[in-house]
């Protein structure tokens, strides 16, 4: 028999998922607006990607005296809300449970958890509530390319992360390619800690409109930053290269360097364009972001494809979700960055708190501009739709069970494998530690056959994991 | 793979791209017929791919199966032994552990039993049990070995026999559900107990007029049938299967507890499960599985896992603390006796059925599409299909609600 521990269980009117910008601003409003919540949070401390920041030790009132919270952008919405978020759960609204993942959300709702990898010190809680607010993020959305396999390969947003927590580089020479204003932040926070960004490679071609339209969206704050980093760029001598990809990641045994080349406004290899950087420690790639979908689509709520081709709930003004009580906010309702995450989470909090109040709600105007203003942001970074022919044969595209491209179009167009289900059947691809998390997109892209986009039932197939996180058997030997 | 539409007669046509119609169409071909597959989806769309792909003899007692499941294995072994690879066939073996002194006495007499068959069976007692899996729970008392057990990666069987087919004359249609029956005789066109000879199938791509139509549709057997007024009673029984992070080898066969074998046979609608622990190529190891009838429900239940999670425990208590990152569920199409239904519809003439493997429909696969091609070709099958015969659910099935569809064809 088992030894685990036994987990406790927490009734409250309004269960929370993430404590990122998302999921601290819902708790909040619905703590301010009355009700007793809970706050699951795989994170150690508050602030989830965006926020995330070194251990904190002093008291979270004076973070701001800490060298972390510099370079954050919003931190002071970031103390804002912390400040009435530890205010809460002083008054006993609010019962934050960190280091703790959801593994497992019933309908009805009841969350199962488990300790976060990082804190297996931490005692599983199981929390039941009548209303549900997910805000799990998401992360960076990888393509394969050949050598992405190496070691010293990155997520970029994993440099960020990496940095972010730990406080040192994880190298000295970093390339950073993909697409998206993502890129910027990444690479400006390793000039920052002192490493040297060879170049920015960004496949698309935004041009100088960007910041106008963030002006014209109505969203200035924008701009500003796109301001603040081109002056970051040229303090650091960083090379941002537009229509410009890495075609190939080089080393033995590591990454050592990388090809790269220019390609047109589909993402085609444009001849004689080829050079190499050698020397290189770190490679990393962001390709936008993949929202976190399981908890959502194991709660079948509806979904649609955004238009950086993501898959996310659909949610009416009140963040709502077509499955009655559970509200989304974040990157789970479309890719939008920190502050629409903010605007979400407040109103999903407001709402979950009152779901009876009848009274019609208008989107706050801010809401409406920053997600058009991602729209056009998404438009303007699309994900190259050859990329396909980047690939080799031999290049893995699932590193977990080390499933090739051949592999994949081979069961494409001889065994009738089409979907991302359907690949996962016939070649491995996703069944893996991750669970097709990093190779989920590229597989279904792969799957739905040159120049088609994978439809929003492919997606859903490669987001649905009957468990949001890996459990110790033995913790589910304590399940009845 | 020819994914082509429109109608086109054949001398057989298959409902249902899993692994029995796969075997179906692939053995028919085989015989030279010309075949039509229709699945509503893709190949192994449907329990085929929420299974665990073991080939087992060790859970079989006395009786039908157990004669089938040998010839299925021969088959196996010799007709498909050319594509093993594309399956990933692995003659592993399976072992029986039993942890108290009942289930040891309950083992030796199956044992027994099965030895007198001419199975592959040898008795393994506390410390060759523990040679052949050193991490088994020191509360194991014995055991027994079968070499014979195998594995495959199932739903590569169902699509490479599928694309095999294909290669041999057979056309595979994707997407095309059965709708109704084309029907000969009085009125030439009703879908029920008096339409005459079934004749072809009708589908929202059209008509496919075949000289024979076979029920491969698993869980959905019932549900067709029914189309053509006929009554086959196949069931969904629930089961799940949890799946490990990936590990060094540590479960070198598929382990079994000796509970196993009472689970396999029983009605029981309650929840029950014995462990099926095996390690698999790529480090996971899976643990099936559960059994319940519950109809098609779909929520997760965390009830099934715990007892799975704590049966797994119980043999290998090394899995404790190690993470499961996924889980599955299928249905297993089950009749009320146990038995699949293969063979002729005497009731509906021109309709065949092959259903109702329960959960040994991929180790059953082979050998029921071989020895159904012999039927449908005329030729005297080398097994004697007689317990499976659909017309044993009798005339009661004249009574069930069928839909009942114009065909003007
Ligand atoms: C690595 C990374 C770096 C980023 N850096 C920048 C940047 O520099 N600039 C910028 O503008 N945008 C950046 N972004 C995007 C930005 O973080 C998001 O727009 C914003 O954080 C979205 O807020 P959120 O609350 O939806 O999600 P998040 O901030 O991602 O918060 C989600 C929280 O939920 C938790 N969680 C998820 N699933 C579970 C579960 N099953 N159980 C328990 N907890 C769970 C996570 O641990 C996390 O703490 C980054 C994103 C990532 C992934
Ligand atoms: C948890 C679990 C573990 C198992 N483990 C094993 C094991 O280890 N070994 C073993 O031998 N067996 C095992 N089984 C049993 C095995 O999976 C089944 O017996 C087998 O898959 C049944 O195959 P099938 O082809 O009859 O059905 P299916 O695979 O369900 O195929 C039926 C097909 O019919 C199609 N269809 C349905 N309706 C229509 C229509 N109207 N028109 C056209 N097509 C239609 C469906 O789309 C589907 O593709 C297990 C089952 C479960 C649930």
């Amino acid at each position: 028999m088992s030894d685990a521990v036994s987990s406790s269980t927490i009734s409250v009117d309004v269960a929370v998922v993430g404590a990122g910008p998302a999921g601290l601003a819902a708790a909040v409003a619905a703590a301010e607006a009355g009700a007793r919540v809970a706050v699951v949070d795989a994170g150690a401390q508050p602030g989830g990607q965006f926020w995330r920041h070194a251990r904190e030790t002093v008291q979270p009132e004076a973070a701001d005296d800490q060298p972390d919270g510099h370079g954050h952008h919003g931190w002071s919405t970031y103390l804002d809300l912390r400040a009435r978020f530890d205010a809460a759960q002083r008054a006993g609204r609010i019962t934050y449970l960190p280091g703790l993942q959801v593994w497992m959300a019933e309908p009805g709702f009841t969350l199962h958890t488990t300790p976060a990898v990082a804190s297996s010190g931490t005692v599983p809680a199981t929390v039941t509530a009548s209303r549900l607010v997910l805000c799990p993020g998401g992360y960076d959305r990888q393509l394969p390319v050949p050598g992405w396999e190496l070691p010293g390969v990155m997520a970029a947003g994993g440099i960020q992360a990496f940095i972010k927590a730990n406080g040192v580089l994880p190298g000295k020479r970093f390339v950073i390619a993909g697409t998206g204003p993502f890129l910027l932040p990444v690479a400006a926070g390793i000039a920052e800690a002192g490493g040297k960004v060879l170049a920015v490679l960004e496949s698309s071609a935004p041009s100088a409109w960007l910041p106008h339209l963030a002006a014209a969206s109505g969203v200035p704050g924008k701009a500003l930053e796109g301001a603040e980093y081109a002056a970051l760029f040229a303090r650091h001598r960083i090379p941002y290269r537009t229509r410009s990809i890495v075609t190939e990641v080089l080393g033995s045994g590591r990454a050592e360097g990388v090809r790269t080349a220019k390609v047109d406004a589909e993402g085609r290899v444009r001849p004689g364009t080829g050079r190499a950087y050698t020397d290189v420690d770190v490679v990393g790639f962001g390709w936008g972001f993949t929202p976190q979908m399981e908890l959502p689509v194991s709660l079948g709520v509806d979904t649609r494809i955004d238009a950086d081709g993501s898959l996310v709930g659909v949610v009416d003004e009140r963040q709502q979700s077509s499955v009655p009580g559970l509200f989304l906010a974040g990157e789970v309702t479309g890719v939008g960055g920190a502050t629409l995450a903010v605007l979400e989470g407040l109103a999903a909090g407001a709402a979950a708190a009152r779901p009876d109040s009848t009274t019609p709600v208008k989107q706050p105007a801010a809401i409406t501009r920053h997600r058009r203003f991602a729209q056009a942001m998404h438009q303007a970074h699309p994900v190259p739709a050859a990329w396909p022919d980047w690939l080799t044969p031999d290049t893995t595209v699932c590193r977990c069970e080390e499933v090739t491209a051949g592999e994949i179009t081979e069961a494409r167009d001889n065994l009738g494998a089409r979907d991302a289900r359907s690949l996962k059947s016939f070649t491995r691809a996703g069944m893996g530690w991750c669970q097709g998390r990093v190779c989920g997109f590229a597989a279904a892209c792969l799957g739905a056959g040159p120049g088609e986009a994978p439809d929003a039932g492919s997606l859903a197939g490669s987001a649905k994991r009957p468990l949001a996180a890996p459990v110790a058997i033995g913790e589910l030997a304590a399940l009845d | 793979m020819n994914f082509g539409n429109g109608p086109r007669g054949s001398d057989v046509l298959v409902m249902g791209a899993g692994v029995i119609g796969a075997a179906t169409a692939y053995f028919a071909a085989q015989q030279g017929l010309s075949v039509t597959v229709l699945d509503k989806g893709l190949p192994a769309g449907g329990t085929s791919s929420a299974c665990e792909g073991n080939i087992l003899v060790s859970d079989k007692e006395l009786g039908p199966e157990l004669e089938l499941t040998r010839y299925s294995l021969g088959v196996w072994h010799n007709d498909l032994a050319e594509h093993k690879k594309l399956w990933e066939f692995e003659s592993k073996g399976g072992i029986i552990v039993a942890s108290r002194e009942s289930s040891l006495a309950s083992l030796n007499r199956v044992m027994a039993v099965q030895q007198g068959f001419g199975v592959d069976v040898e008795e393994l007692d506390q410390a060759a049990l523990r040679e052949a899996e050193p991490h088994i729970s020191r509360e194991a008392l014995g055991g027994a070995s079968y070499r014979e057990d195998c594995q495959v990666q199932p739903m590569l069987v169902a699509a490479h026999l599928v694309r095999l087919a294909t290669e041999a004359g057979a056309r595979f249609i994707a997407d095309t559900p059965v709708t109704a029956f084309l029907r000969s005789g009085p009125g030439r066109s009703v879908s029920g107990r008096d339409g005459g000879r079934v004749t072809g199938v009708r589908t929202p791509r059209g008509d496919f007029p075949a000289g024979a139509v076979v029920n491969c549709t698993g869980t959905w057997a019932g549900e067709l049938a029914a189309l053509a007024g006929v009554e086959v009673p196949v069931l969904p029984r629930r089961g799940f299967v949890m799946v490990t992070e990936p590990l060094p080898p540590m479960v070198h066969h598929k382990v079994y507890a000796a509970e196993y074998i009472d689970n396999v046979g029983s009605s029981d609608a309650g929840l029950q499960a014995s462990p099926v622990v095996e390690g698999t190529p790529s480090g996971t190891i899976l643990i099936g599985s559960t059994r319940e009838r519950v109809g098609f429900d779909r929520t997760v239940s965390t009830a099934a896992l715990g007892l799975l999670a704590r049966n797994a425990t119980a043999l290998f208590p090394f899995l404790e603390r190690v993470k499961a990152i996924r889980h599955y569920h299928g249905f297993r199409p089950y009749c009320p006796d146990h038995l699949p239904v293969i063979g002729h519809d005497d009731r509906a003439p021109g309709l065949w059925h092959a259903a109702g493997h329960e959960g040994a429909g991929i180790g059953l696969s082979a050998g029921t599409g071989k020895l159904l091609a012999q039927a449908l070709a005329g030729l005297t099958p080398d097994m004697d299909l007689t317990p499976f015969a659909p017309a044993r659910f009798g005339e009661s099935g004249a009574h069930t609600s069928a839909h009942r569809e114009e065909a003007t064809a």
